[in-house]
């Protein structure tokens, strides 16, 4: 398993740093391993994973312990191919999190506080304290939280506990947004104009807002991954969004420093995988694509770009490159940029650590058989004998590298895995990401990666401006492994409790394929037989996206969703044949159940039952349309005709399965019923999107017309919470006057802060919460008059 | 009880009633026209009566007339076809409402007349074991008739309590429903409500008014949310008619016919043996926080179906059908969400009638045990939880049916005697690791115990190393096995196949004499 051994790599590498003896690394029996796993086969895939965990060697001298710093799906990772490699794990956790995976899995596990992540996860001193309590050797801190604080950096130093990241100075530096702009413009990196330097408060924000042109983007200068992002287009928006992300900012990562900056209209996001070594080395990689965002998270990845020519792939690397040599560094990471439509880019900013969504480069790494490192990279041996201390690279990797040319193995050039231990060509070295902990499969090897997407799947109703969090206890919980090219990330199972306190993410969910089409048509079926039940997610969003016509063709930008959705996301959108096939599966699903609830064991005193009456005429209700439809079954087929066109709808029809694959004239779906009622309401997800029917027998539909209306609450005078979370700030009081859209209170759920604005002008009637409440999902807040 | 629709369905005829329900809507639609047309001919049989006006009048209230209801009911196909014995019964019934004036015309006031005919189909249904369903829409007795309707209430109670324990009776309000006809639905084992058009009370709030002085509407007096919520008189209610029928439908699927039929078995698609993981993770570290115990519930039982009964009323104690492997369970469970999931007054009277319904229908229990106590304070005292207490103990003790019980977390002090313990006969009682059986929680048990003692936290963890664990009553044989949570459902499903022959002899008695 190459991931695994990167994870050795990795691991040991640290350990050389410290005070470990440098160790022979058993690279070419993975690599051989790499070479010679059959195709297509799944046993394979599975007998190449153990031949991948034997490619470490076991009497390499690793650390005994490590403590990993973080929680959910990263830390499992990590705790995985520590197991694997022998090296004993401790988690830390928060008190909420006493039951979760990451504990589950570590071998020693440590409570560093309560739920709020200022106090358990990023509370520094606590995580000292375990560490000395479990002796652990050295600290892996995965991504977020404390991965780039350089205070905890400092704090381990001094205890002689290893960090398992790149070097203090490197994080230092490109961790400050200010500072790694400075250094991107010395480097003669392309940067956005702006502001760099502290903002002190919202009046000096709005000037140089003014300064730079509107629009412009405000960002905590301590932060990543759009966490205290807000974009402004007028001097009031840079007034809300300075205090919004100087509030999120403390609250995140205890610095409320901004920058302020020019704001690229419809950009693309693009970022170059580069890689240092000690020696002054550095290359770069190829490029993943992260367009699709919400709120500056990203939302889809993609590997590679559609949108990048040669050129520009290069133009972008060699000035990755550039920086990753201007700040010495010694690792794996990431330089972002933002690139316009006309291929012009920008230095974003630069990950040195991993990265929360990215795992395509792992495919690339089995395409072309190469040497993966994770923050801490590792020589092959040979390399490693001629260099005897600190790792540094090959001869001809330096020959590309050292010159900061290193062409950008393209992914359709591989067309087979060429890698040797023994002759390790710089075009095929390609870069895992993942601190090299990741589970990866090495059969990969022999197919070969075009493409592939990545997915991170939030906890998110994307019906709520494209996903508020959601939480709650996942009840039913499956990933799609069973389907081909599919790979997921995740530190959840099922019972799982999602709150409210931390990152929504659940999982990743990757898939590749032989090109992009393969690739998007493997991730559609796989998030059809992804099963999440108890919480919302983005799935819906998701699959929309992937078969989106613009996203399909590659015009994309930052701006996707919004310009896609401009109301907001609504769920897929049937076209006439899919809505006949909801509706006949419907009916279908209707029927079996009907038919199910005669058949009674044991009872002799049970009716007789009649043959099979030939028609159910059935009257469903779809987005307030009602639409007729009669089916009729022998055995598991049923014959469908809806508003007058006949379908063929087979399946096993096991009601108990939440997964249900049904063939409707040929075409395969796959539907999941999440809940069906007496009274003929039933949810059927149907193309990623769930929809409401109504089903009833003609009979029953016809007496339904008697029944009233039920009457409803008229919302736009009260204000309810849209989702569980804590109340930051109130800034009205009864008696005040609103208007629309003016902020009444803030709430920060899953470390967002949400503005919650007045739905119309009026008087405030009544406030019914104060900062510091907890707060439900649909918890009254405010009433107006 | 003029609207009072007594269906009945006996002997031969129970084919009319249970495949009405059983079958589903196996035949409905194909007869469903058919049956449109014989419905819209009596519409205008009924006009010609000079009835249509009150039809409408029903519609417009939201509500359907009895004839469209009993269609909605029942399997119209084997309804028209299976019997002429019924189609008469049916169509006298039907008459019934012609002649004596149904509540189209009178407001469904009760007649003698109407009384005798319903009483005859109750009487009929206990002789041949079939269960009796009710659509209550009634104004109450008539006052033309006088003693003769007051008569005729008590001519059907009389049948309501003959008929207790020998068939399953259930009443849906769908409309008003005061005096004393409420004492009939109040009589029967289930009570379900219309939304909005259903009210049951004594006396409405005109005369409430007079006597009383309180404004009350309505709805507030005797509506849906009232029964269900805060008077416990009510089991469920549904947002209309339509709602409602079909609900019942579903409901009825449950009910064995008679008690001389075991509870029945539907075709199951969920593996009997299937684990479940994620309830391993259910309960929390900490043993003072709740969570849900319908979580649990729903991950045990077939397809995560659950028919609960009472579900917002003495929400501290959850009882409902389910299925295990196809056959139907009555489920108890304590729901640590509500008031810890102590017992106190209304939980135990709810546990009670429902755990004495299961026995009583040979439906197998299963109880979800996670209970600190007894709910202390003067409040529970004065108003009586020693008696109210003892109905629950009572029900459970007498309870014949396969008994399983899980002890989840908690099972302290008499109300874990309560909870189907061993000592109760359970004929299977489970422990999950996280179970705590003990006399009373640790802080509570070392105040006592270590009164005045220096030392309370090193005493508190020699409590819980002792006592908050599920081993002193395992080792005692209070309980059979301490399982892994994951495996409940696969281990009670074996175990109800096992006990599917259990078979107990009282001695003999006129009746019991429950604590009432």
């Amino acid at each position: 398993m190459a991931g695994l051994w990167v994870g050795t790599a990795a691991l040991v590498a640290a350990g050389r740093r410290g005070r470990w003896p440098p160790q022979q690394l058993m690279l070419s029996s993975v690599l051989r391993t790499l070479k010679h796993v059959p195709h297509y086969s799944r046993q394979h895939l599975m007998v190449s994973r153990n031949l991948g965990s034997v490619g470490y060697d076991p009497n390499e001298k690793t650390f005994d312990k490590i403590l990993i710093a973080n929680r959910g799906e990263i830390a499992c990772r990590v705790i995985k191919t520590c197991k694997k490699m022998g090296i004993k794990t401790v988690a830390i956790h928060s008190d909420v999190d006493a039951s979760s995976v990451h504990v589950k899995m570590a071998d020693e596990a440590v409570c560093v506080g309560p739920a709020p992540t200022s106090k358990s996860y990023l509370n520094v001193d606590a995580i000292m304290e375990a560490i000395k309590k479990t002796r652990a050797q050295a600290v892996h801190p995965g991504y977020g939280f404390l991965s780039e604080n350089k205070e905890f950096a400092r704090c381990l130093a001094a205890e002689d506990v290893i960090f398992i990241g790149p070097d203090t100075h490197a994080i230092q530096a490109m961790g400050d947004k200010i500072e790694s702009k400075l250094l991107a413009k010395k480097a003669e990196v392309n940067t956005i104009p702006g502001f760099d330097g502290v903002v002190k408060d919202a009046e000096e924000a709005v000037r140089i807002a003014r300064e730079i042109g509107y629009p412009v983007m405000i960002k905590a200068s301590a932060g990543g991954g759009g966490k205290g992002m807000r974009i402004a287009w007028d001097d009031e928006e840079t007034r809300d969004g300075f205090r919004l992300s100087s509030q999120e900012a403390a609250s995140s990562f205890g610095d409320d420093r901004l920058l302020i900056e020019k704001f690229i209209d419809n950009p693309r996001h693009i970022e170059i995988q580069v890689l240092g070594d000690k020696h002054g080395n550095a290359l770069w990689l190829n490029e993943r694509e992260c367009s699709i965002q919400r709120r500056n998270q990203k939302v889809v990845e993609e590997a590679p770009s559609i949108f990048l020519d040669a050129e520009t792939r290069r133009a972008m690397g060699e000035q990755a490159v550039a920086l990753a040599r201007a700040v010495k560094y010694s690792s794996a990471g990431t330089v972002e940029f933002l690139v316009d439509s006309k291929k012009n880019f920008y230095f974003l900013e630069m990950n040195t650590r991993l990265q929360v969504t990215t795992t395509m480069h792992t495919k690339k790494v089995t395409t072309s058989g190469a040497l993966i490192v994770g923050s801490v990279t590792v020589p092959s041996p040979k390399q490693r004998q001629h260099t005897g201390r600190g790792w540094q690279m090959s001869p001809k990797q330096r020959q590309h590298a050292g010159r900061g040319t290193s062409p950008a193995p393209v992914l359709s050039d591989c067309t087979e895995p060429k890698a040797e231990a023994d002759d390790f060509p710089v075009t095929q070295l390609l870069i895992l990401k993942v601190l090299g902990i990741i589970r990866f499969n090495l059969t990969c090897a022999d197919l070969y990666f075009k493409d592939c997407a990545s997915f991170p799947l939030n906890f998110q109703d994307p019906y709520k401006s494209f996903g508020l969090p959601s939480i709650g206890r996942l009840s039913q919980y499956q990933e799609p492994l069973h389907l081909p090219g599919v790979r997921v990330d995740s530190g959840i199972q099922p019972g799982s409790d999602i709150s409210i306190y931390y990152d929504p993410m659940i999982s990743k969910l990757i898939t590749y394929g032989c090109d992009r089409t393969e690739a998007l048509e493997r991730m559609a079926d796989a998030l059809d037989n992804y099963v999440i039940r108890g919480v919302t997610h983005n799935i819906a969003l998701l699959r929309e996206v992937i078969i989106n016509s613009r996203f399909v063709k590659g015009d994309i930008s930052t701006k996707f969703l919004s310009d896609v959705y401009p109301d907001g996301f609504k769920g897929h959108m049937l076209t006439k044949s899919e809505k006949n096939q909801l509706l006949a599966i419907a009916s279908s699903l209707f029927v079996a159940f009907q038919l199910r609830a005669q058949h009674f064991q044991e009872n002799s005193r049970m009716p007789i039952i009649k043959p099979d009456i030939a028609n159910w005429e059935l009257s469903i209700k779809l987005h307030d349309k009602v639409h007729t439809v009669v089916a009729s079954n022998s055995g598991s087929a049923f014959l469908v005709e809806v508003d007058g066109s006949k379908l063929n709808v087979t399946s096993t029809w096991n009601l108990a399965l939440p997964l249900l694959s049904v063939s409707v004239d040929g075409t395969q779906r796959t539907v999941q019923c999440l809940s069906r009622e007496a009274g003929g309401n039933m949810s059927i997800q149907f193309l990623g999107t769930v929809y409401k029917v109504n089903i009833l027998t003609k009979l029953a539909a016809e007496l339904n017309k008697f029944m009233l209306e039920k009457v409803t609450e008229d919302t736009s005078s009260v204000l309810r919470s849209p989702m569980p979370g804590v109340v930051v700030a109130v800034s009205v009081k009864p008696g005040d006057t609103v208007a629309e859209g003016q902020e009444i209170c803030v709430i920060e759920a899953m470390k967002m802060q949400n503005s919650m604005t007045a739905g119309k002008t009026g008087t405030v009637k009544s406030v019914h919460c104060q900062a510091g409440d907890t707060v439900g999902e649909g918890d009254l807040l405010v009433e107006l008059e | 009880m003029a609207a009072a629709l007594r269906v009945a369905a006996a002997g031969a005829r129970l084919g009319v009633l249970a495949s009405g329900l059983r079958a589903a809507t196996r035949g409905l639609c194909s007869q469903a026209t058919s049956v449109n047309e014989r419905i819209e001919n009596k519409r205008r049989n009924a006009l010609l009566g000079g009835g249509q006006r009150r039809i409408d009048a029903q519609h417009k209230r939201g509500k359907l007339t009895a004839r469209e209801r009993i269609s909605l009911l029942l399997d119209p196909g084997s309804f028209v076809e299976s019997d002429m014995f019924v189609e008469h019964r049916c169509a006298d019934f039907g008459m019934a409402a012609d002649k004596n004036k149904d509540f189209t015309v009178f407001g469904g006031s009760l007649s003698g007349a109407h009384a005798q005919k319903i009483c005859k189909i109750m009487d009929q249904a206990i002789t041949v074991g079939a269960p009796v369903i009710g659509l209550n829409d009634s104004g109450g007795a008539r006052i033309q008739e006088g003693v003769e309707s007051l008569a005729g209430y008590a001519d059907i109670f009389l049948r309501n309590v003959t008929a207790s324990g020998v068939i399953p009776q259930i009443s849906l309000i769908m409309g008003p429903c005061a005096g004393g006809a409420v004492y009939s639905p109040a009589l029967t084992d289930f009570t379900f409500m219309v939304k909005d058009t259903s009210y049951l009370f004594i006396t409405g709030p005109d005369v409430v008014k007079s006597v009383t002085n309180e404004d009350v509407t309505q709805e507030e007096l005797g509506g849906a949310k009232t029964h269900t919520t805060m008077s416990g008189v009510a089991h469920r209610a549904f947002e209309n008619d339509v709602d409602a029928l079909c609900n019942l439908r579903d409901f009825f699927n449950y009910l064995p016919l008679s008690n001389q039929d075991s509870a029945p078995v539907r075709e199951c698609h969920d593996p009997s043996d299937r684990l479940v993981p994620e309830l391993d993770t259910i309960v929390p570290l900490e043993s003072t926080k709740a969570y849900n115990m319908v979580d649990i519930i729903h991950s045990v039982v077939d397809e995560r179906e659950f028919f609960e009964i009472m579900p917002n009323y003495a929400k501290n104690i959850i009882v409902g059908f389910a299925r295990m492997n196809g056959r139907t369970v009555g489920i108890v469970g304590n729901q640590p969400k509500v008031a810890s999931g102590c017992l106190d007054i209304n939980s135990s009277v709810k546990g009670a009638r429902f755990v004495r319904f299961c026995d009583a229908f040979n439906i197998p229990l299963i109880t979800f045990v996670d209970v600190p106590g007894f709910l202390p304070g003067t409040a529970q005292e004065y108003g009586g939880i020693i008696r109210h207490g003892a109905k629950l103990l009572y029900a459970f003790a007498e309870a014949t049916v396969p008994k399983v019980t899980v002890i989840t977390r908690k099972a302290y002090g008499g109300a874990y005697d309560v909870m189907s313990s061993k000592h109760l006969c359970g004929d299977t009682n489970y422990a999950w690791p996280t179970a705590e059986i003990a006399v009373m929680g640790a802080k509570g048990a070392v105040e006592i115990i270590f009164k005045g003692h220096e030392n309370v936290e090193a005493a508190q963890a020699e409590y819980i190393e002792k006592f908050a664990n599920p081993f002193p009553a395992a080792v005692r044989g209070f309980v059979d096995d301490i399982i892994q949570p994951s495996s409940t459902r696969a281990r009670i499903c074996c175990d109800l196949d096992v006990l599917a022959s259990k078979k107990v002899q009282r001695p003999w008695r006129k009746h019991a004499n429950i604590p009432l």
